[in-house]
């Protein structure tokens, strides 16, 4: 059924950008698709293009492991919009021909601008590929039963050939279906989600038994556990890197890792999951993996306010969330550690914890608002850079190129915002119904929108999963053609002036698709594993550094020069992306330790953003007399 | 050669009005957004507090940040649409007079 769907979605959007690949004859056809797309049409797109694998899978997964940490970055998200409506949609639509380049340069006719802003264009784009290529590769392996690497290639190629039939044209109506229908099946997901009401022993609807997790009272002498019933052998402890004690158990051959529990004295050991690296291969819970035995699926209310064994039955919104929010009702959730064990077999647990309603429900889980100054720091950098983002992106502001005139950029902004703030508030649902469905994948919280989806049945899952697929699909095709346009019609055509007719230049828009979609294969492939919407906040972040400050003050400055611009532009991409280098998220990808990352911000924002400002401001000041001439 | 604009570069007699409403409309849901990151950081315990129906003031203020947004954007365009329409009919009021004007034929 899944792979039934996904196929026929695959050859409806192949053949949508065969039959348009006519409107792609001309530079104007595959930049901008003519310039003639309906304001409610491209509304529709906006919300194709920018409900990314980001969006739909990393923020129902952040909110169904972190719960409402993950609900900031969609009003993050949505927030951005009003940046892009009041202050970006009709100017740059009255500046730009086809790309961000065209309208920052517009009234300098600048080679430094020119290059600045396609370099910042390529690497906006090549940053904000990265997660929608993992987002593919998470989603394609238990779609299809494929490797990852071999899903990321999949994805890679069929976005390159939607690109090279009909760029832009393809892209807005392939756009404009997935947005249409990830908005509509969203909304039917939710509705079974409140239909079906919350319960303590979530089953999938009766599909898969409820799992129990294990307790075993033990005692400690010294350092020494000892499970106090017959049967338990422990074999070996390990203090995690995060402080935590884990004991390895053995009853009749079986072997087990067990999390240590403390509290006044006594001692308790809790059921985990783990996967142990061994010399023969992956062991699951004690057993070597295979089709049968993977991870448990998780996540349930232990209690549903205060009470145990409870099915509420169908519930409304208002109801579902107050009931989450209850202090009384508690959460199993999973977190994991990981460590290297005796027989020197890298070990990874699956531990489950148990928070409160009202602690899922409001923000520290993930982002430390309580914490060190730093650590607010950080959380107001991201929320800086998701509101200045959204404005700044590449394959966004191209689509204002789309549309006939500057009011219409204003109208398909408006159907944008309304369109994607409905899907915003129905990710708070999703992530949540995720969360105490026992549907989650301990290792992999990317999934958790499909896999709530399977709970209700094969069609809904194969449904999602296809919506989530064209998600990126339509994603990549709209930064693909980005970037395309950065090399061939910025660079090629503009900065390096390579003589091209009409026909040459989509031919260059096309190798460079191309070549783009190659680079983001690999790429997609070597980022394997993190978390995608936290991958997209870096990508926010540097496009609000790079670009945000030259499009504010070239609208609103008087004084503001093609040097100012160029240097902005080179300060925003450098200082952010130096930062992100060497930040402790970064760190623990390079497998280093996290603390030791001299940069001790996750986000770089609140410093890149104001540098970028600021080396405008001076440069400009610095060269008034040379003001219009260029660099 | 320039960057030359995808519209035509026709005059838009209510752009300064449109910009000045798209700042003040700007600043506002600013404060707005800027208003929620504070009280995550100074009172983050107060973003627990149930304020309506048993929704805490975290998620009431997040939809409601998503709901201003939209109805924001609904008025702007509502004002931006009724100042272009007053231009668009001064404009043709004004090509009707020149219409009717009579035609001076210099025979007093």
């Amino acid at each position: 059924m899944a792979i039934f769907v996904f196929i026929f979605f695959v050859v409806l959007v192949i053949g949508l950008s065969l039959y348009l690949g006519n409107r792609a004859k001309t530079s104007s056809g595959y930049y901008a698709a003519g310039g003639n797309i309906h304001w409610g049409v491209n509304g529709i797109a906006f919300a194709g293009d920018y409900l990314s694998a980001a969006s739909f899978l990393g923020i129902c997964g952040l909110i169904a492991t972190v719960g409402y940490d993950g609900f900031l970055y969609s009003i993050g998200y949505l927030a951005g919009w009003v940046v892009a409506l009041f202050v970006v949609a009709e100017p740059l639509k009255r500046l730009g021909k086809y790309t961000f380049t065209d309208a920052v340069d517009a009234n300098y006719n600048s080679r430094g601008i020119k290059l600045a802003a396609a370099i910042s264009t390529l690497v906006i784009s090549i940053c904000y590929l990265i997660p929608q290529m993992v987002g593919a590769g998470v989603l394609v392996e238990p779609l299809l039963g494929i490797p990852y690497a071999w899903g990321v290639v999949m994805v890679g190629a069929i976005v390159i050939t939607i690109v090279a039939t009909a760029g832009m044209a393809s892209t807005t109506y392939v756009q404009f279906l997935k947005g249409f229908l990830l908005i509509i099946f969203s909304t039917v997901l939710v509705g079974a989600v409140l239909i079906r009401g919350i319960s303590t022993q979530p089953d999938q609807g009766g599909k898969v038994p409820f799992y129990t997790y294990s307790q075993l009272p033990a005692t400690k002498t010294g350092d020494q556990i000892a499970v106090s019933e017959p049967g338990w052998n422990v074999l070996e402890q390990h203090v995690a890197s995060n402080g935590m004690e884990f004991a390895k158990l053995e009853q009749d051959g079986i072997e087990s890792w067990w999390k240590v529990a403390e509290n006044a004295g006594a001692i308790t050991l809790i059921e985990t999951q783990s996967v142990v690296m061994k010399a023969d291969g992956k062991w699951i819970n004690g057993a070597p993996a295979s089709e049968t035995n993977q991870l448990r699926q998780v996540g349930n209310l232990e209690k549903i306010s205060g009470e145990e064994n409870v099915i509420t039955g169908s519930l409304s919104f208002i109801k579902f969330l107050s009931v989450m929010t209850d202090k009384d009702t508690s959460v199993m959730t999973f977190k994991t550690t990981g460590f290297t064990d005796e027989n020197n077999q890298k070990v990874t647990i699956y531990y489950p914890e148990i928070v409160s309603g009202d602690r899922i429900m409001r923000p520290g889980l993930k982002f430390k608002v309580e914490g060190t100054f730093l650590e607010r720091l950080d959380f107001v950098s991201l929320m800086l850079a998701l509101f200045l983002g959204t404005a700044s992106l590449p394959h966004i502001l191209i689509r204002y190129y789309t549309v006939p005139s500057p009011s219409s950029a204003r109208k398909s902004t408006i159907v944008a915002i309304g369109a994607i703030g409905f899907f915003y508030i129905l990710t708070l649902f999703m992530g949540l119904g995720a969360m105490v469905n026992a549907v989650l994948n301990p290792a992999d919280s990317n999934m958790a929108a499909p896999l709530l989806a399977r709970s209700f049945g094969e069609l809904l899952f194969a449904i999602i999963s296809a919506i989530a697929f064209a998600t990126v699909l339509g994603t990549v095709s709209g930064l693909i053609v980005a970037a395309s346009g950065a090399v061939a019609h910025d660079l090629m055509d503009r900065y390096f002036k390579i003589t091209m007719d009409d026909r040459q230049k989509v031919k260059a828009g096309k190798i460079s698709a191309f070549a783009i979609g190659g680079i983001a294969i690999l790429l997609g492939i070597l980022f394997k594993g993190m978390n995608v919407s936290f991958l997209v906040g870096l990508a926010f972040a540097v496009a609000a550094s790079a670009n945000l400050p030259s499009i504010i003050m070239l609208l609103f400055w008087k004084k503001t020069t093609a040097q100012g611009i160029f240097a902005s532009i080179f300060v925003g991409i450098v200082a952010s992306l130096t930062l992100i280098a060497f930040s402790p998220e970064l760190y623990t990808l390079y497998g280093l330790n996290p603390l030791d990352a001299p940069v001790p911000l996750s986000n770089p924002g609140i410093i890149s953003i104001p540098l970028s400002f600021i080396t405008l401001v001076v440069v400009s000041l610095l060269t008034q007399k040379e003001k219009k001439v260029e660099v | 050669m320039l960057h030359e604009p995808a519209a035509p570069k026709d005059r838009d007699p209510s752009g300064n009005y449109k910009m000045r409403l798209g700042i003040w409309m700007f600043t506002f849901y600013a404060l707005f957004y800027a208003s929620f990151v504070a009280i995550n950081l100074l009172n983050p315990a107060g973003m627990g507090t149930i304020v309506f129906a048993g929704l805490n003031l975290a998620t009431v203020y997040g939809f409601a940040l998503i709901i201003v947004a939209l109805i924001e954007a609904l008025v702007y365009d509502w004002l931006c649409r009724k100042k272009e329409a007053s231009y668009k009919n001064a404009g043709q009021a004004e090509t009707k007079d020149k219409q009717n004007e009579p035609i001076n034929t210099g025979k007093g």
